[in-house]
C-alpha cells in the first residue's frame, strides 16, 4: 500500500497554545485510518490540519509538514480550495445547507464547473445511491435538507463530499450524534467508500475503530503514542498508555 | 399542612402569578395597538373615495380635492431610500459578519451604526438639509430618500448581521471543506440561511422609515402639485398628515386621517407580502 499523505513533525498552535507535537504517521491510500484517544487529545485538530480548516481563523500557526501526493500542502502558497476539493470532510454534526436536499449535492457540483441539468441530476442521484440514502427520499429531492432526519442528514452530508468526488475524506466523529441503526449504516457506507477513496476517521467509539479501519492512531495530550494496524492496536499494543486506554481504564 | 404541600402550593401560586402577569402585559399592548387601529380605521376610512386616490389636494378651505401627489410621493421617496439603503446595510452587515468579525474596523462600525440607530431622525433630517439641500439650492424628493436611508441603515446592518450569524460556523466550514470560495458560500449558503431573516428585518425597516415626517420636512419638504423631477420639492402622505392636521379645515382633518389609514394599510401590505414571498422561497 503506498502513503496518500505523510505527516512529518507536525506541530500546531492555537494562538500561544500548542495543540499538537511532533506528529509523524503516514495515512495509506484506499484504506479506512482511525484516530482514537481521550477528549481534548488533538485528533480533531489534528484532521483539520489536513484540509487546512485551521486557516479559516487567525492565530493558528502549523509548523512541518504534510505531503499529500508528493506536495507540502503547509506551503504558504498553496490553493486552499484546489486542496479542499481534493480533501473533503464530513463534520460531527450534520451539516445541511439551508436549501433543498437535491441543491446541497449539486451544489458542490457546480463548484467543480458541472453545468449541465442531467449530467447534475445523474450524479446527485448517483451520490445518493452510493451512500444508500436514495430509496429513502428519492420522492422528496425538493424538500428542504433540514427535514431529513439526523441520521439522513449525515448521509447526505457524506454524499454531498463524496460527489465532488475527492481522493481523500476526512470524517470528525460522524457517527456521534446518531443512533446505533444509522451508525451502523454510516459504517458499512464507510467499508464502500474505502473501494475508492482514502479515508480518515476520529472516533470516540472503539469498537467503531476496530470494526471499520485498517490503521489506527491513538492520541494523548497532542501526541501520537502509537500509530500501527487496528488489529495491533487492539490485539496486542506496544504502549502501556495505549492497553490502558484502549481496555477503559482511563479516558 | 406539611412542607412539602406547603412548597408545592406555592410553585402552584407563583406559576399562576407568571402566567397573569405576562398575559395581562400583553393584553396590554394589544389594547393599545386595536385601540389606534380602531380610531385610524373609524375615521379614515370614509374619507376613502375616487378622489382622495385621483386628485391634487384642494386649494385651502375649499372642500374635495384628493392627496394623489402625496401618496404617489410617499412611495417614491421610500422606493429610493430603500433601493439606497437596503443593499448598502446588507453588505455592511455581511461585511461585520463574514469577513470584519473582530477587527477594528468592525467594530468602529458596530459602534457608529449603534449610535445612529439612536439618533432622533429631526437631527438625521438636519443633517441632510446641511449636506443636501442648502448646497443644492433647495428641497428635493432626492435629499428626503437620502434622509430616509440615513435612518434605515443602521437597522439593515444590525439586523443583517445578526441574522447571518445565526447560521452556525459548522455550515460555513462545510461548503469551505468542499472547496468553495469565500464568497460563494456567502452568497449561495449563508444567506440563503438567512433570508428570512433578513427580508424580515428590512421590511421593519421600509415599514419604519414609510412612516418618518420629522426628516422629510427639512428635505423633501411639500408640494401641492405633481411633481416628476426628483430635484424638486415633493409632497408624502406624513407630511400632509402634519400639516392637514394642524391645519383649521374639518376636510382637511378628515384628509389626515385618510393619509393615516392608507399609510398604516401600505406598512401592512409590505409586511404582508413580504411574508409570502419569504414562505414560498422556503417551501
Amino acid at each position: 500500500m503506498t502513503d496518500k499523505i505523510k505527516i512529518k513533525d507536525l506541530n500546531f498552535h492555537y494562538g500561544a497554545k500548542q495543540a499538537l507535537k511532533n506528529i509523524n504517521l503516514s495515512v495509506k491510500e484506499k484504506e479506512i485510518t482511525a484516530l482514537i484517544g481521550p477528549s481534548g487529545c488533538g485528533k480533531t485538530t489534528f484532521l483539520r490540519c489536513l484540509n487546512r480548516m485551521h486557516d479559516l481563523y487567525p492565530g493558528n500557526r502549523y509548523e512541518g509538514e504534510i505531503i499529500l501526493d508528493g506536495m507540502n500542502i503547509l506551503d504558504k502558497g498553496l490553493d486552499l480550495i484546489k486542496l479542499r476539493s481534493k480533501v473533503g470532510m464530513v463534520f460531527q454534526k450534520p451539516t445541511p445547507f439551508p436549501m433543498s436536499i437535491f441543491e446541497n449535492i449539486a451544489f458542490g457540483l457546480k463548484l467543480i464547473g458541472i453545468r449541465k441539468k442531467k449530467e447534475i441530476s445523474e450524479r446527485v442521484e448517483k451520490a445518493l445511491r452510493d451512500s444508500a440514502l436514495w430509496d429513502e427520499i428519492k420522492d422528496r429531492l425538493h424538500e428542504p435538507a433540514l427535514s431529513l432526519s439526523g441520521g439522513q442528514q449525515q448521509r447526505l452530508c457524506i454524499a454531498r463530499a463524496v460527489a465532488v468526488e475527492p481522493e481523500v475524506i476526512l470524517m470528525d466523529e460522524p457517527c456521534s450524534a446518531l443512533d446505533p441503526v444509522a451508525t451502523a449504516k454510516i459504517e458499512d457506507l464507510m467499508t464502500d467508500l474505502k473501494k475508492y477513496y482514502t479515508v480518515v476517521i476520529v472516533t470516540h467509539n472503539m469498537q467503531q475503530a476496530a470494526r471499520v479501519s485498517e490503521y489506527t492512531g491513538f492520541f494523548m495530550l497532542g501526541e501520537v503514542v502509537e500509530f500501527d494496524f487496528t488489529q495491533k492496536i487492539f490485539t496486542a499494543p506496544a504502549n502501556k498508555l495505549t492497553e490502558d486506554y484502549i481496555t477503559g481504564r482511563f479516558g | 399542612m406539611d412542607s412539602q404541600s406547603f412548597h408545592y402550593m406555592r410553585r402552584k401560586f407563583y406559576n399562576l402569578l407568571a402566567l397573569s402577569v405576562s398575559v395581562l402585559s400583553a393584553g396590554f399592548g394589544i389594547f393599545f395597538l386595536f385601540w389606534i387601529l380602531k380610531d385610524v380605521i373609524s375615521y379614515g376610512l370614509p374619507a376613502m373615495n375616487g378622489a382622495f386616490f385621483a386628485e391634487l389636494p384642494a386649494p385651502p378651505g375649499a372642500e374635495g380635492g384628493g392627496l394623489a401627489n402625496a401618496i404617489f410621493g410617499t412611495v417614491l421617496i421610500t422606493v429610493i431610500a430603500t433601493v439606497i439603503g437596503v443593499p448598502s446595510g446588507i453588505l455592511a452587515g455581511t461585511y461585520l459578519s463574514e469577513y470584519g468579525r473582530k477587527s477594528r474596523i468592525a467594530s468602529v462600525v458596530r459602534f457608529v451604526s449603534d449610535i445612529l440607530v439612536s439618533a432622533p431622525s429631526i437631527v438625521v433630517g438636519v443633517f441632510v438639509y446641511a449636506l443636501l439641500v442648502k448646497p443644492f439650492g433647495g428641497f428635493s424628493a432626492i435629499a428626503g430618500a437620502v434622509a430616509l436611508s440615513i435612518i434605515m441603515l443602521p437597522v439593515v446592518i444590525r439586523t443583517s448581521e445578526e441574522m447571518l450569524k445565526l447560521v452556525p460556523d459548522a455550515t460555513r466550514e462545510a461548503a469551505l471543506a468542499l472547496g468553495a470560495p469565500h464568497w460563494k458560500v456567502t452568497v449561495h449558503v449563508v444567506y440563503r440561511g438567512a433570508l428570512r431573516g433578513i427580508t424580515t428585518g428590512v421590511m421593519l425597516a421600509v415599514a419604519r422609515v414609510s412612516g418618518e415626517t420629522a426628516p422629510l420636512l427639512f428635505t423633501s419638504f411639500n408640494n401641492s402639485f405633481w411633481n416628476f423631477d426628483m430635484s424638486e420639492p415633493t409632497a408624502t402622505l406624513t407630511v400632509t398628515i402634519f400639516n392637514y392636521a394642524m391645519g383649521p379645515y374639518e376636510d382637511w382633518h378628515q384628509k389626515a386621517w385618510g393619509g393615516a389609514f392608507l399609510i398604516t394599510a401600505m406598512v401592512l401590505c409590505v409586511t404582508l407580502l413580504s411574508r409570502l414571498i419569504v414562505r414560498r422561497r422556503a417551501a
